[in-house]
C-alpha cells in the first residue's frame, strides 16, 4: 500500500544505478548547523543482511548520520536511498519507520508510564492508522509473539511493571525488544551497550549476532566499546569530522595510521 | 459497529459499571425525585435553580472531560477550548433565535431582533438552515470540529508543540472573541444571543423543560464518559499517552503523532461544542465573553484539580472548582480570585495528580499503615 | 513706552482725514433700525481702520453704548472709554446699542477681517487663519490690503492662500488660473475641497484641466502624508508592543519560562507610577510635579524586580522543565495580583496625568501632530532595548546569565550561583515589564486589568520575532505595529487586529521558531 506513494529515484545513470543491490546508500550527505558541519560529504553503502559497526570520536557525526537516515534531520545535500531507490530525504520519521527502518537511541527512550508489555504492544508490527489503532485487539498469536520477545530480552517477569521503574540496562533491553517487535529490515543501534555490565554486554553481543545470522535484516551498530566491536567481528567504518576516515576489518582500521592519529594524536 | 458496542460493554470492569450505576442513580433518579416528588416546603426539596445549577456543572464536566482527553492523555494543552464550547453554544443559540420567530420586540419573523436594530434587510447566508433543529444540532459538532481539524492540521503538521501550541490556541480564541464582538459579524455583537423563548417546541421558562435539559446533560455526560473510556483504554489510548510522554519516539515506531493528535483534538472540540450547546439553553444567553482566554485557562484548572489523565478526575474537578466558585462568589466575592489563583499554584506545585492522586496516595498510605500494624500485631502475638 | 510706539504706528497707518471719517462712521452705528446699523457697519468696515475691530467686537457683545449726545463708548469690565479717542470717560446716561443675530454675525465677520490689520501679529495670524477657513468675497479688498502690508512670512503665506481662494471665485478665468497655480502646492484637505468644484465643472476648459491637475497633486500629497501618519502610528504602536514584550523576551526567550503574569508586572509598574505621582503631588511643590515620571521609572523597576525575584524563588523555580505547569501557575499568580491590586486600589481606573513636558506635540503639515508622549515612548523604548542589550552583552551578570542558560551544570561547576542568576534574570524581565508599565500609564487607563490587554499581543511579538532574540523582538514588535496600523484604514481597528492574529497563527506554521530562529541540534528537542 505504501509502496505506491514512495518517492523513488530511477534515473538510468543516477544514484539508482550506483545504489543497485544495496539496502542503504548514502552519497555526499552534508549537514550543517549554524556553520558547523556535522556531516561532510558522507558516503556509505550497506548490503542487505550486512552487520556493520561504526566507530568514531565524539562529534564525528554518528548520531547525525542516524538522524538523517531516520528522517529526523534533513540533509543540506546528498542522496540517502533505502532499498536501492526509495529517497529517504523526502519522508518523515513515521513513514521511514513504517518502511522498515528501526532505531534504538543512544539514551534509552521507552514509554515510562506504560508497562513493559504495553511498550512492546505499541511496537508490534500492525496497521499504524489512527482508526485501526483505536479498534485494535490483540490476537492470541500476537500475544505469544510479545511473550516470546519478553523471553528473548529477559524481561518476562517484568511484563506488568512500569517501564519507568526499570534499570538502565533493562531499558536498553526493552528498547531492543521494541525493535524486534517492529520486525524491521534495517536496524540502527546507537550505543546499545552503554551503561551495561560486562555480562549484559556479552549477552547483547550474542543477541545482535543472533539477529544478523539469518541475513534477513541489516544492522548498523554505533559503539565506543572496542571489546564489544571486536565481539561482533563485523566490518568497521571509522567516522571523523563528518566523513568516512577508514573502512575495513577492526584489525585493519586499527592499523591505519590516519585512525591512530585521530584517536591518539593531538 | 456491533464489534464497537461489544467492545464498549467489555472495555470496563465491574468497578466502572458500579460507579456509572451510582452516578446514574444520583443524577437521573435522586435529583429529579428530590426536585419533583419531595414537597416544596420539605428540607429535602431540591429547588429548581439548583437543578439548573447542577445542569451547568454537568456541562462544565463534559467540557473538562473533553479537555482531559486532549491534555491529560495526549499532552496537548489547548488554551482555546472555550472557543469550541462557545461555538457549540452559538450554533444552538442561532437555532433558538430563529425559533423566536415573530415574538421578538420588533415582531419581525424573518430577522432576529438585533439585526432589525442594526437595520439589516435580510438574513446573512450563514444563518440559513439554523431554523431547522437537525441542522443546528449537526452544526453544534461540525463547526467546532471543522475549526479544530483545520487549526490542528496546520499546527500539528508543523510540529508546533508544548507552550507554542498553547499560545497560538490562546491567540485563536482571542481573535474569535474580537471577531464576535463586532456587530458586522452578525452574531449579536457585544450582547450576543439571548431572549430565547423555546427549544424544539418546549417553553424554556417551564421547570419541566429545565429538568429535561438537565437530564439530557447528565445522559450526554454519561455517554461521553463511556466514549472517552473506550478510547483511553484502547491501544490508541496507550499511543496517546506515549505521544504525551515521548512524542518523537512514537514517530520512530511508525505512528503518526500528527494524525493521532488531530483525531483527539477534533473529537475533543466536538465534545466541547456539545457541552456548549447543552449549556446555553440552560443559562439563556451566549455572548463573546465566552471566548475570553481566561475562560479557557480555567478549564485546564478544573482538570488539573481533579487529576489529569483520569477521566473521573476531570469530572470531579469541574464539580469541585465550580461548586467552590458558586459558593465563594456568593459568600466572599473578593476572595474568589485569590482562591482560584492559589489553586493554580497549589495544583501545579503540590498535587500534580490532583484530587484523584491525593485519594490514591492516602489510600496507599492507609493500606501501608494497616499492613505495618498487622505485621506488628502478628509479631506480638 | 509700548503705548507710545503703538500710537506712532497708528499715526503712520491712519491719516487724520481718515480719522474724521472714522469718527463719523462710528457715530452712525447708533442708528434706529437694524438695517441702518448694518449699512453703517459696512461703511465703517470699508474704511479698513484697525481700530474698528474693537468697536465691532464690543457691539456684537452688546458692550457698545451711546450717550445722549451721540458719543459712542466701549464698555470693558465696568469702565467706559471713548470708541474714537480711547479716553476713559464716566458714563451715567449711556444706553446700550441693541443688535440682532444677523447684525451680530456681520459684525463678527467684519471684526475678523479687520483683525488682519491689527498691530498684534498673534491677532493677525488668527484672523488670517479664520479668513482662510471661511473665505468671504466681500473682504477681498481688505485681505489684499493686509497682504501688501504684511511683514511676517507665516502670516503672509496664509494671506496669499486666502487671496488665492478668493480668486478661485473670481469671474476672470486668468485670475482663477493663477489662484489654482498657487493653491496646487497646498496639502490641506480643505483646499482640495475648494478646488474640487472647479475640477468638476468650471466653464473654462483650461481652468478645469488645471484644477484637476492641482486636485490630483494635492491628493497624492495627502496620500503620502496619510501613509506617513500611519507609519508613525505604527511605530508608536510597535514601541508599545516592544515595551510590553522586551521583558517577556528575557523570561521566555532566555529562561524558557512562560510568564502569564507578565501583564500584571506591567500593571504593577503602572500602579507604582500612580503611587509615585500621588506622593510627589503631596510632598513636593507643584513646580516639581513633572519630575514624578523620572522618579517612577526606578521605583517601578525596583518594585517589579522584587516581585519577580519573590515569585521565582517561591514558585517558578520548582517548575523548571515543566513549561505547561509554569504557564498555569503563573496564570494563577496573575489572578492573585489582579485581585490584590483591586482590593488595594479599587476596581476603577486610576488617573495618571501626563507631566507638562509630555503634553502637546509638534504640529507637522496637513494638520497632523506628533504628540510628545508618543515620541517620548518611542525614544524611551529604544533606550530600554539598548540598555538591556548592553547588560546582556557586556556586563558580568549578562555573561553569567548566558552561561547558565547555555550549560547549567557547567556554569554551576564554575562557581556561578545558578539559583541567584535565575532569580535575578526573572527579576530583570519583570523589572523591564514594570518600566513598560510606567510608559503605558501615560497613554492608557491604569486599572487592575491593564496587563490582560497586553498579554496575548506580547506573546505574539516574541513568538513572531523568534524566541531568544532581542533583535527579533524589535523587528517583531515594529512589524506587527506597522501592519496593524497600515491595515486599519482598510479593515478597521478590530478586523485589522484579527487579521494580524490569523496571519501570525499561519506564519508560525511556516516558521515555528519565529523570524530570527536559532538553528541547531540543541533546539531540535
Amino acid at each position: 500500500m505504501l509502496d505506491d506513494a514512495m518517492p523513488t529515484i530511477d534515473m538510468p545513470a543516477g544514484p539508482g544505478v550506483l545504489a543497485a543491490g544495496s539496502i542503504l546508500y548514502l552519497d555526499g550527505v552534508t549537514v550543517s548547523f549554524d556553520g558547523f558541519r556535522a556531516l561532510n560529504s558522507l558516503s556509505l553503502v550497506l548490503a542487505p543482511g550486512e552487520l556493520r559497526t561504526i566507530v568514531g570520536p565524539n562529534g564525528a557525526g554518528k548520531t547525525t548520520m542516524m538522524d538523517v537516515i531516520t528522517g529526523k534531520t534533513r540533509p543540506d545535500k546528498g542522496d540517502v536511498l533505502f532499498d536501492q531507490n526509495i529517497d529517504l530525504t523526502r519522508l518523515d520519521e513515521s513513514a521511514i519507520a513504517t518502511l522498515g527502518i528501526g532505531r534504538k537511541f543512544q539514551k534509552p527512550t521507552v514509554f515510562e508510564h506504560l508497562s513493559v508489555f504495553e511498550n512492546l504492544e505499541l511496537a508490534l508490527k500492525t496497521n499504524r492508522s489512527t482508526l485501526a489503532t483505536l479498534f485494535f485487539r490483540l490476537s492470541g498469536q500476537q500475544a505469544e509473539q510479545i511473550a516470546a520477545t519478553l523471553q528473548r530480552v529477559g524481561l518476562a517477569d517484568k511484563a506488568r511493571q512500569q517501564a519507568g521503574s526499570l534499570s538502565h540496562g533493562q531499558k536498553q533491553w526493552l528498547e531492543i525488544g521494541m525493535l524486534l517487535m517492529q520486525d524491521q529490515r534495517l536496524l540502527l543501534l546507537d550505543e546499545p551497550v552503554a551503561g551495561m555490565t560486562d555480562a549484559e554486554t556479552e549477552a547483547t553481543a550474542e543477541l545482535i549476532l543472533d539477529l544478523a545470522r539469518d541475513k534477513t535484516r541489516s544492522l548498523v551498530v554505533v559503539e565506543h566499546d572496542m571489546e564489544f566491536v571486536r565481539a561482533l567481528g563485523a566490518k568497521v567504518t571509522v567516522l571523523h569530522e563528518g566523513s568516512v576516515l577508514a573502512e575495513g576489518s577492526l584489525d585493519a582500521v586499527q592499523a591505519n595510521p590516519k585512525v591512530v592519529e585521530v584517536y591518539l594524536g593531538r | 459497529m456491533t464489534s464497537f458496542s461489544a467492545r464498549l460493554l467489555t472495555c470496563g470492569n465491574r468497578r466502572l459499571w458500579t460507579g456509572l450505576a451510582v452516578g446514574a442513580l444520583v443524577f437521573l433518579v435522586l435529583v429529579p425525585v428530590l426536585n419533583l416528588a419531595v414537597p416544596v416546603d420539605s428540607a429535602l426539596h431540591l429547588p429548581n435553580y439548583m437543578v439548573t445549577l447542577l445542569g451547568k456543572y454537568l456541562c462544565y464536566a463534559l467540557l473538562a472531560l473533553a479537555m482531559d482527553l486532549v491534555w491529560g492523555y495526549c499532552g496537548v494543552l489547548s488554551l482555546g477550548h472555550g472557543a469550541f464550547f462557545a461555538l457549540g453554544g452559538y450554533a444552538i443559540g442561532m437555532y433558538m433565535m430563529r425559533a423566536i420567530g415573530s415574538r421578538g420586540v420588533y415582531g419581525n419573523a424573518d430577522l432576529p431582533d438585533f439585526m432589525v436594530f442594526l437595520n439589516w434587510q435580510e438574513l446573512p447566508w450563514y444563518w440559513f438552515g439554523f431554523s431547522q433543529p437537525w441542522f443546528a444540532l449537526l452544526m453544534v459538532v461540525v463547526i467546532p470540529g471543522a475549526l479544530a481539524f483545520v487549526f490542528g492540521w496546520l499546527a500539528f503538521r508543523s510540529r508546533i508543540t508544548g507552550v507554542y501550541l498553547s499560545i497560538i490556541t490562546q491567540a485563536m480564541t482571542y481573535a474569535l472573541m474580537l471577531a464576535f464582538f463586532r456587530n458586522e459579524m452578525g452574531f449579536g455583537g457585544n450582547n450576543g444571543l439571548t431572549d430565547f423563548k423555546d427549544i424544539f417546541g418546549f417553553d424554556l421558562a417551564l421547570p419541566s423543560t429545565k429538568m429535561g435539559l438537565y437530564l439530557a446533560s447528565a445522559v450526554v455526560l454519561g455517554l461521553a464518559f463511556l466514549l472517552a473510556r473506550f478510547i483511553v483504554t484502547s491501544k490508541l489510548g496507550r499511543v496517546m499517552m506515549a505521544v504525551r510522554d515521548a512524542e518523537s519516539r512514537v514517530r520512530f515506531l511508525g505512528y503518526s503523532p500528527t494524525a493521532i493528535k488531530l483525531f483527539v483534538f477534533t473529537l475533543s472540540a466536538m465534545l466541547a461544542g456539545v457541552a456548549g450547546a447543552l449549556y446555553v439553553p440552560q443559562v439563556g444567553i451566549i455572548n463573546p465573553s465566552e471566548f475570553s482566554p481566561a475562560n479557557s485557562i480555567e478549564i485546564a484548572i478544573w482538570v488539573a484539580v481533579g487529576g489529569r489523565g483520569t477521566l473521573i478526575g476531570a469530572i470531579l474537578g469541574a464539580f469541585a472548582v465550580n461548586g467552590a466558585k458558586t459558593w465563594l462568589t456568593g459568600a466572599a466575592p473578593e476572595l474568589w480570585l485569590f482562591l482560584l489563583g492559589a489553586l493554580f499554584i497549589i495544583v501545579t506545585l503540590g498535587m500534580p495528580k490532583g484530587l484523584i492522586g491525593l485519594w490514591a496516595q492516602s489510600k496507599a498510605r492507609l493500606f501501608r499503615r494497616s499492613a505495618v500494624t498487622e505485621e506488628k500485631e502478628a509479631r506480638h502475638a | 513706552m509700548l503705548k507710545l510706539v503703538l500710537a506712532l504706528v497708528a499715526l503712520l497707518v491712519c491719516s487724520p482725514a481718515y480719522a474724521d471719517d472714522f469718527a463719523g462712521a462710528v457715530r452712525a452705528l447708533n442708528a434706529d433700525s437694524f438695517s441702518d446699523k448694518l449699512t453703517a457697519a459696512d461703511t465703517l468696515a470699508a474704511l479698513g481702520d484697525g481700530r474698528a475691530a474693537a468697536v465691532f467686537e464690543a457691539m456684537a457683545d452688546g458692550r457698545l453704548y451711546a450717550t445722549a449726545d451721540g458719543t459712542i463708548l466701549i464698555e470693558q469690565s465696568g469702565s467706559y472709554r471713548d470708541a474714537v479717542s480711547g479716553a476713559t470717560v464716566a458714563a451715567s446716561d449711556a444706553a446700550a446699542i441693541t443688535v440682532n443675530n444677523r447684525l451680530r454675525g456681520a459684525l463678527r465677520a467684519a471684526a475678523g477681517q479687520l483683525g488682519l490689520l491689527n498691530s498684534d501679529p498673534v491677532i493677525r495670524q488668527q484672523a488670517a487663519e479664520s479668513m482662510l477657513a471661511t473665505p468671504n468675497p466681500d473682504a477681498a479688498d481688505t485681505v489684499r490690503k493686509a497682504l501688501a502690508a504684511e511683514t511676517v512670512p507665516a502670516i503672509k503665506a496664509l494671506l496669499s492662500q486666502a487671496v488665492a481662494r478668493l480668486d478661485l471665485a473670481d469671474s476672470d478665468p486668468a485670475h482663477r488660473l493663477s489662484a489654482i497655480a498657487q493653491l496646487a502646492a497646498s496639502s490641506d484637505p480643505q483646499v482640495r475641497g475648494l478646488l474640487q468644484p472647479l475640477a468638476d465643472g468650471d466653464s473654462d476648459p483650461q481652468v478645469k484641466a488645471a484644477a484637476q491637475k492641482a486636485v490630483s497633486s494635492i491628493e497624492n500629497r495627502l496620500g503620502l502624508i496619510g501613509i506617513g501618519v500611519n507609519i508613525f502610528q505604527g511605530i508608536s504602536l510597535g514601541s508599545v508592543l516592544l515595551l510590553a514584550a522586551i521583558g517577556l523576551a528575557v523570561t521566555f526567550g532566555v529562561m524558557g519560562v512562560i510568564n502569564m503574569a507578565h501583564g500584571e508586572m506591567i500593571m504593577l509598574g503602572a500602579y507604582s507610577t500612580f503611587v509615585v505621582q500621588e506622593a510627589v503631588r503631596a510632598l513636593l511643590p507643584p513646580d516639581y510635579f513633572g519630575l514624578y515620571l523620572v522618579i517612577a521609572v526606578p521605583v517601578a523597576f525596583v518594585v517589579t524586580f522584587a516581585v519577580g525575584v519573590l515569585l521565582e524563588r517561591t514558585v517558578i523555580r520548582f517548575l523548571y522543565g515543566r513549561p505547561l505547569e509554569t504557564m498555569l501557575a503563573t496564570w494563577g499568580i496573575s489572578l492573585m495580583l489582579q485581585q490584590l491590586v483591586r482590593s488595594l486600589f479599587g476596581a476603577s481606573n486610576r488617573e495618571v496625568a501626563n507631566p507638562a513636558w509630555m503634553t502637546g506635540g509638534i504640529e507637522l503639515i496637513g494638520g497632523f501632530t506628533l504628540t510628545y508622549n508618543r515620541v517620548v515612548i518611542i525614544l524611551f523604548c529604544l533606550a530600554v532595548l539598548l540598555a538591556l542589550a548592553a547588560v546582556l552583552r557586556w556586563s558580568r551578570f549578562g555573561l553569567f546569565m548566558r552561561a547558565v542558560t547555555q550549560n547549567r551544570p557547567m556554569a554551576s561547576a564554575m562557581g556561578i550561583p545558578t539559583g541567584r542568576i535565575d532569580a535575578a534574570t526573572f527579576g530583570l524581565g519583570s523589572g523591564i515589564a514594570g518600566i513598560a508599565g510606567v510608559a503605558l500609564s501615560q497613554i492608557g487607563n491604569v486599572s487592575p486589568n491593564l496587563g490582560q490587554g497586553y498579554i496575548v499581543d506580547s506573546f505574539m511579538v516574541v513568538v513572531f520575532g523568534g524566541v531568544g532574540s532581542l533583535w527579533g523582538t524589535l523587528v517583531g514588535a515594529l512589524s506587527l505595529g506597522l501592519v496593524n496600523k497600515l491595515l486599519e484604514p482598510y479593515a478597521g481597528a478590530m478586523l485589522g487586529k484579527i487579521l494580524v492574529l490569523v496571519a501570525i497563527i499561519l506564519f508560525i506554521q511556516k516558521r515555528p521558531r519565529g523570524l530570527f530562529a536559532l538553528k541547531g541540534r540543541s533546539v531540535e528537542g
